[in-house]
């Protein structure tokens, strides 16, 4: 009878540390980063792809942790939620109000993070289009909009 | 001394005490718990929206290395529901939706647990579905409750044996035929939208232990841990004191994390492995079908008025989609009864509102309790109205608006403080939304642009017995430690009641510390955190425990600064004479007693509490009503622009005019009308289960359910105005659902202004605008 017991060794960089992991060949990133490794920042919304709460960042680009394999996941380097500290993104976040419930909040953050790296003079087009991405169902996305823009060269001035 | 006047602390947009933590990723929700030894329990689900169960294969299952553990119907005879004891906690003999538990495994992880599940073979025989309420109540209707006369119902639950209609409230006012006799227009209008689904971010989860002791200990994802720990009592026939309920942070409710349900299968699975500790978490499919949604509506309203416009009579019917199990449905249709006419002064008024079973995914509250549902209706209605009458549809509402001196449906008096004033939010809205400049245009030869208004009234409908407690406790720093039951949902509501407490104490916010986890065992009672509730009952707890530490103080300054404690006053960390300041003694030195010089001692932690109750509520009497304590105002616009080409449209803007009685927190009170707003526009625009003609559920996932994503939201306009109401603290008002509530009315109302049709059903799809213009039937799924 199938058990799903078989398992496997990885290696993982996340937040900056080698951690080893043991897991099954199925296990998504997600879970092994909230079971294994307790790091419950990426929350799972929907583990299909359509919500992004589990966004994390990997390699600098944001990427939904619950629809890549942990296996997948060796060698690369993983930021989550709780890798970055009093940065400018969290800070305004907080400051501009652009959570209530909180649940969507650090896929946001983390898809915001890496917007903000790559593409620090991003249009509203291309905010729009990398921000799409995640879903927020209590704030009506104006404060979102705001927090992102306040950290971004193009958005400064305009606020 | 710094000179901190009153309302220093009160209306100030104060950072959420929760920001650091939900900005770094810290802030635990129900699912993020876990520890070692911890059982996973998983569900398998109904693939028929109606059937009996023949038989349910468990062998396969059984067979997965680490189960523990296979529920069925078979485990429990326990029927659960607020208002009507209805539905099983298990699925027994037969399934009701699509989507209905029908079995439960536990095992060892998560992953067995889900296996065995898919591993399991249950057996149906299909039977007839019930696909709206309009099959509902035909003649020859399949019963979906045969023994509906047998089950136990709340007081004001008319459940009417031998059909499908689960509830009946009559509202009766006036004199149907004069108003009639009176009137020469009259119109006609039906509306209806099928259920739908809050979609919480966060999927609803439960954690169930039975302590050795006995103490059933339950963590929960619920705006009601009160009420978890009431009705289970209640269903196992267990004294509350028992039962002990923990709720940390929760992502998102709306009303849908009201509803018990996840919680009794948590205690199930756990009494059948010993009580040990077994958790479930919905998959997002489950959370949308399987756990309680929003509640569909079929409606027909009948209007008369005068040439000029003043409404004589009005017929009302409502048919309300509980769907399979009535848990809140029953109750939220009461409270649209109660207020079914709108914000609308109406002396000849008969309303029946039912409530009625089929067999869809069944209904608890959501987000406006009845109020967005019934304003679609009524709103539709007045534009139907004033387009007969050849009116301006803004002059028919201030026309005919509630105002101080009228009585509502169920005949209650109305005042300036259980009524907020409407003609002034209809006075600024008229100004925001420019209405007299334009409301149709044409801004090229395919796109138009178009206004629709609406306006809305709400009343809290909550138990006639609900209450709300708080304790505040000293720190030795002469800080407070605040605790009361307001489960924090992303209202803020914490952060507002630290104001409140702060501004009585005058001390700065920073000074009082939350708590946001509630523990049933310590924490006191606050009935549900919904109805937008929780700043008033739970504000005026937090007044009366403040007065209480206050006295405290004053009682043992008085000792110590040898004066009459009727000669203090409270204030910046201290108690100091009233006409000189200068003697003081600070709460440091006297919050956990006062030591003398000598050793001597006096006094200890200073610990106050406060409790609130609503008072003058009443049972709604099924004939005439009867319900308080106060109604909440708003007077809302949408503005879109449509392309008559193709029927896609844009919404441009939308505007909220609110009587808030007094802004607590303005960022606080904007976000959370604006999120309603943005909630109240995707259920007008997209938000529908699609069923099949077998009523099963076609899109119950996030890709094929879209909900509104960034860069789809019109630009906001929020604004407040403060007629106090006199009861609440410093006389705010609930808003939390007021953004809501007239949104799909004024969707509808701009879309059908700009297309040239009457728009009365939802969600508005440009398919069906297309198709209500070339009068292509649509499907009634
Ligand atoms: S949980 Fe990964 S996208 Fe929703
Ligand atoms: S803050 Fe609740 S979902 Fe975004």
């Amino acid at each position: 009878m199938r058990d799903g017991a078989h398992v496997v060794k990885i290696e993982l960089y996340v937040n900056r540390e080698g951690r080893s992991v043991v897991a099954r060949p199925a296990d998504t990133l997600l879970h092994i980063l909230r079971e294994e490794l307790g790091l419950t920042g990426a929350k799972p919304g929907c583990n299909n792809g359509d919500c992004g709460a589990c966004t994390v960042v990997m390699d600098g680009w944001p990427m939904k942790s619950c629809i890549m394999l942990a296996v997948e996941a060796a060698g690369r380097q993983v930021t989550t939620i709780e890798g970055l500290r009093d940065t400018p993104i969290q800070r305004a976040f907080a400051e501009k109000w652009a959570f209530q419930c909180g649940y969507c909040t650090p896929g946001f953050i983390m898809n915001c993070h890496a917007l903000i790296q790559n593409r620090p003079d991003a249009t509203d087009e291309i905010i729009t289009d990398w921000l799409q991405s995640n879903i927020c169902r209590c704030t009506g996305y104006k404060e979102i909009s705001e927090a992102v823009k306040s950290v971004l060269v193009t958005g400064k001035d305009t606020l | 001394m710094s000179h901190m006047d009153h309302l220093e602390v009160v209306g100030k947009s104060i950072l959420k005490k929760e920001s650091p933590d939900k900005a770094t990723g810290r802030a635990k929700y129900t699912g993020d718990y876990t520890e070692s030894g911890l059982l996973h329990a998983a569900m398998v689900t109904s693939s028929y929206a109606h059937a009996n169960i023949l038989n349910i294969d468990t062998s396969a299952a059984w067979q997965v290395k680490g189960v523990r553990t296979i529920l069925t119907g078979e485990d429990s005879h326990v029927l659960t529901g607020e208002e009507i004891r209805d539905r099983p906690i298990i699925a027994k003999d037969r399934v009701r939706f699509f989507g209905e538990t029908v079995a439960v495994v536990v095992a060892d992880t998560e992953a067995a647990a889900k296996q065995a599940a898919y591993s399991m073979i249950v057996q149906y025989e299909p039977l007839q579905v019930v696909n709206s309420p309009t099959q509902a109540i035909r003649k020859g209707a399949p019963l979906v409750h045969p023994n509906l006369g047998q089950y136990k119902a709340a007081d004001g639950v008319n459940p009417i044996p031998g059909t499908n209609v689960a509830s009946l409230i009559k509202i009766r006012k006036g004199q149907m035929e004069k108003g009639w006799s009176d009137s020469e227009v009259v119109i006609e209008n039906t509306v209806s939208f099928a259920p739908s689904d809050h979609a919480a971010m966060e999927t609803r989860s439960a954690v169930a232990e039975i302590r050795p002791d006995g103490h059933i200990v339950i963590e929960t994802s619920s705006q009601a841990p009160f009420a978890v720990k009431k009705y289970m009592g209640l269903y196992f026939n267990i004294e509350p004191g028992w039962i002990i309920v923990k709720t940390p942070f929760v992502g998102g409710g709306y009303g849908g994390k009201a509803a018990i349900q996840l919680e009794p299968i948590a205690y199930l699975a756990s009494k059948a492995v010993g009580g040990r500790k077994v958790k479930i978490i919905n998959t997002r499919e489950e959370d949308m079908v399987t756990s309680p949604g929003h509640i569909g509506l079929e409606a027909r309203v009948k209007l008369g008025s005068t040439s000029k416009g003043e409404i004589t009579a009005a017929e009302i019917i409502y048919w309300f989609d509980g769907g399979a199990y009535n848990d809140k449905s029953s109750d939220v249709a009461r409270a649209a009864a109660a207020d079914c006419t709108g914000p609308y002064a109406i002396n000849n008024l008969y309303c029946d509102c039912m409530t009625i079973y089929t067999n869809h995914p069944y209904a608890s509250a959501y987000r406006g309790y009845g109020h967005a549902e019934l304003t679609f209706a009524i709103e539709r209605a007045m534009d139907a109205l004033a387009e007969k009458l050849g009116m301006d549809p803004l002059e028919l509402r201030t026309m005919n608006i509630v105002t101080p001196g009228d009585t509502s449906p169920t005949r209650n008096m109305l005042n300036s403080s259980n009524l907020g004033d409407l003609r002034e939010c209809m006075r600024r809205l008229r100004n925001l939304s420019g209405w007299d400049e334009w409301k149709v245009k044409q801004v090229d030869a395919n796109k138009v642009r178009s206004k629709g208004i609406s306006c809305g009234w709400k009343n809290s409908s909550m138990d006639p017995n609900a209450s709300s407690g708080a304790i505040v406790s000293f720190n030795p720093d002469g800080s407070l430690n605040l605790e009361c039951g307001v489960v924090e949902i992303g209202t803020g509501t914490k952060t507002v009641l630290a104001q409140i407490l702060a501004e009585r104490m005058k001390l700065d916010p920073s000074q009082i510390h939350v708590k946001f986890t509630i523990d049933t065992a310590i924490t006191p009672e606050h009935w549900k955190t919904v109805a937008s509730r929780g700043t008033f009952m739970g504000g005026r707890a937090v007044l009366k425990a403040a007065d209480d530490a206050i006295r405290q103080l004053l009682d043992i300054a008085g000792c110590v600064l040898r004066v009459d404690p009727e000669d203090l006053e409270v204030g910046w960390g201290k108690v100091f004479v009233r006409s000189d300041p200068a003697v003081h003694v600070d709460f440091k030195d006297i919050c956990y007693g006062y030591t003398y010089p000598n050793g001597n001692s006096i006094g200890g932690q200073i610990i106050g509490r406060g409790h609130y109750i609503q008072r003058q509520m009443t049972y709604l009497n099924p004939e005439t009503g009867e319900v308080g304590p106060e109604w909440n105002v708003s007077a809302q616009a949408v503005e879109i622009e449509l392309d008559i080409s193709d029927y896609n449209y844009k919404i441009l803007k939308a505007i909220s005019v609110i009587d808030a009685g007094k802004v607590l927190n303005p960022k606080g009170a904007e976000g959370q009308v604006m999120g309603a707003m943005s909630m109240g526009l995707s259920f007008g625009n997209r938000e529908t289960f699609i069923f099949n003609d077998q009523g099963i559920v076609l899109n119950p996932t996030l890709r094929d359910y879209p909900l509104i994503r960034y860069g789809e939201n019109p630009e906001y306009i929020v604004k407040f105005i403060e007629n106090p109401c006199l009861e609440a603290p410093f006389g705010a008002r609930a808003l939390g659902e007021h953004g809501l509530i007239g949104m799909p009315a004024a969707l509808a109302s701009a879309l059908s202004r700009a297309a040239g049709v009457h728009l009365n059903h939802l969600p508005l799809f440009p398919e069906r605008i297309w198709r209500t213009k070339m009068r292509v039937p649509y499907d009634t799924v």
